[in-house]
Formats: C-alpha cells, structure tokens, sequence
C-alpha cells in the first residue's frame, strides 16, 4: 500500500512525542491516540478506536502494539512499520544510555522524590485512558454490566484475564450486547 | 551485580541470538501480558537475573517513559551485550507481535464490518475497558490507604485527560513538576 510522505512523517513525529510522554507505559497515552486519531485527525471513528484497543489487548504481545493498528488504518504497512518504530524506538534507546549510570542514583534523594512524584502521575493517565474507553465501549446496558462486571472480577479474583475476554466475546456472538 | 546474599545469577552471558530467542518465545506464550512471562524466562528458566535484579530493572523501566516491557527487553540486552545485544533483545520481542498485529489489521479492515466480528468485538471492547478499570484500581489502591498528595494528584491527571481532554503535554508539564515537588516536600 502506498502512503504520502507527509502523513509518514506526522504519524513518526506525533508518536515519537508520545512515547516520550508515556509515563507509566503504553496505556497512559491511549487517551492522547485518542485525541489524536478520534478527535483532531478524523482518521478513524470512535467504535474503530475503541475496536483497535480491545484487538491490542487481547492479541499476544505487548499492549503498545494498539499503534500498529492506529498506523495501518492510517497509511497501510508503511504506517503500521512507521508508528510502531516511533513509538518503541526513542525510549529504548534512552533505555539503553540511561540503564548504564542509573544504579549509581539509586539511593540519591532527589531520585526518590521523582520517582514518588510521578508515581501518582502515571496512576492517573492509565486512570483517564479507563476514562475515555469505557465511555467509548459502553453503549448499551449490557455493555456497561459487561465493563462492571470484568472490572470486578479482574479485581477481586485472580482469575486469568482471557477467561474474562473469551465470556464477553460469547456474549456478544449471541448477540446479547 | 548486587554485593548481597543473594546467589549470583548462575547462567553464562546470554549470546545475541540467545536473547533474540529469548524475547521472541516471551512473546509467543505472552497472551494476557507479557511481564509475567518475562520473569519467568529471566528468573527461574534461564537464571539470567535474581528475582532482585529483575525488580529493580522493572523499577527502573517503569520510571522511564515508553513502552515499559520493551524498555525492559533494551536495559538487559544492553547489560548483556552493549547496544547491538539491545538491539537484539528489542527485535526479539517486537518482531512477533508486530506481524501479528499487521495480519490483525488485514482482517479487520477486510471483515471488521461482517455480522459476527461486530458481535465479538461489541462484546470484548467493553470487557477490555472493565480489565483496564481493574488495573487501575490495583494501582490506585495502595495511595489511598494514607493521606497524602497522591490521591489528589492522581484525580487531577485523571480528570484533565480522561474528562477535561486537555492535551497531555501541557498536563505533564504543570503537574508533573508539581507532583515531584510535592513529594519532596512531604520528605522533608
């Protein structure tokens, strides 16, 4: 598939900034895709987002892997190889330089206090990325005992997540939601 | 290596194709998260790391920003083999899941309309968004049992992106700051 050289570049660029920005890992910049993507870009619609985060979730893999879908529906497999380059790139490679000189801050005030500090942060962002997708997901009733129902089994057994998707996905084949 | 009781890690230094093996087998059986799958193939099947080794490498990739896990697979294959062992473990574990989600993307734009996709994904979509509430709650949890500025920076965040919408770099950069200095004060 062919993709102009711009949108390549906007899709590096933008997912680049974000990777950077995603304190506390992939899932606290669901809601800036979002914004992105949804809101600013028109490149997809709500359902279809919401659509790409459940695959990313249930796929095997890490769940960063949202922005290869996010980049194919926007260029195709250029974009899918651009978003995904971007936004696992830069972080590994300051991963990289930074994992080397780490251990010898490890006991030192100030990195304690960032640490605590960002903490709560990163709590937050993954908090309004629960935000922003259950109001996407939840549309109906049963969608939303759905949404409750998983949320309180998740929290309260330890029972394996797939178990929990794999009911959802029968309740849905029978056309329940 | 760590100067404590701890038993050293016991295996030689994996090679390149050892940790491209390693991050690829990680992401076959990584349904449901990879992170467990990762200590198990570090800590107990391979001996690569001490179980507190591996705790503070994942300490270390949750403080940088980016896809934790596979900062995770960068820093030890940086400790193993400098950069190019980096690059090796990073390829590992992205190669995978990376042609996976390209064939995902295939079928979804050619089949993501037919009856019975819709069905499964109006039922998954929302289950996904209840197993992302848990995890939050897990996180969120431990802030709460005490007073703190914590729980207020935590709503701030939560509220400004989740609800206000505002773009996330102009959140971070007011509270970000405000949440560290917070947390140097309260230390004293």
């Amino acid at each position: 598939m062919k993709a102009d050289g711009d949108i390549l570049v906007l899709l590096a660029v933008q997912f680049a900034i974000m990777s950077l920005l995603a304190l506390g890992g992939a899932n606290a910049v669901v809601p800036e895709m979002h914004r992105q993507a949804v809101e600013l870009r028109g490149w997809m619609d709500e359902r279809q987002f919401a659509d790409m985060f459940a695959i990313s979730q249930v796929a095997p893999g890490p769940n960063v892997m949202i922005v290869t879908l996010i980049g194919y529906q926007v260029a195709g497999f250029s974009g899918a190889l651009v978003a995904t380059l971007a936004m696992c790139g830069p972080t590994a490679v300051l991963a990289h330089f930074l994992g080397r000189t780490w251990d010898r801050f490890k006991d030192t005030k100030w990195r304690i206090a960032v640490q605590q500090g960002l903490v709560p942060i990163s709590v937050g962002l993954v908090g309004a990325s629960a935000i922003v997708l259950t109001r996407a997901a939840d549309h109906s009733l049963v969608a939303g005992v759905i949404t409750a129902a998983t949320a309180a089994t998740a929290y309260w057994t330890r029972w394996n997540p797939l178990w929990l998707i794999a009911m959802a996905a029968l309740v849905g084949l029978a056309g329940l939601v | 290596m760590s100067e404590t009781a701890a038993p050293p890690s016991a295996a030689p230094i994996p090679s390149h194709a050892d940790l491209f093996l390693a991050f690829f087998r990680i992401t076959l059986s990584g349904f449901g998260g990879t992170l467990p799958w990762t200590r198990r193939m570090f800590v107990e099947r391979k001996r690569w790391m001490t179980a507190d080794e591996f705790n503070e490498a994942y300490a270390f990739c949750q403080f940088l920003p980016g896809p934790n896990i596979v900062n995770l697979a960068a820093v030890f294959g940086s400790r193993m083999r400098g950069p190019t062992g980096a690059l090796a473990a990073w390829l590992g574990f992205l190669l995978l899941p990376f042609f996976i989600m390209v064939v995902a993307a295939i079928f979804y734009q050619q089949y993501g309309e037919v009856e019975a996709v819709r069905r499964i994904l109006a039922g998954i979509v929302p289950a996904a968004a209840g197993l992302l509430i848990a995890t939050v709650g897990k996180m969120a949890a431990p802030m709460f049992t005490r007073f703190g500025p914590a729980p207020f920076v935590l709503l701030a965040v939560a509220i400004a992106i989740g609800v206000m919408r505002w773009p996330l770099l102009w959140v971070l950069v007011v509270l970000a700051p405000l949440s560290v200095a917070l947390a140097c004060w309260r230390r004293g």
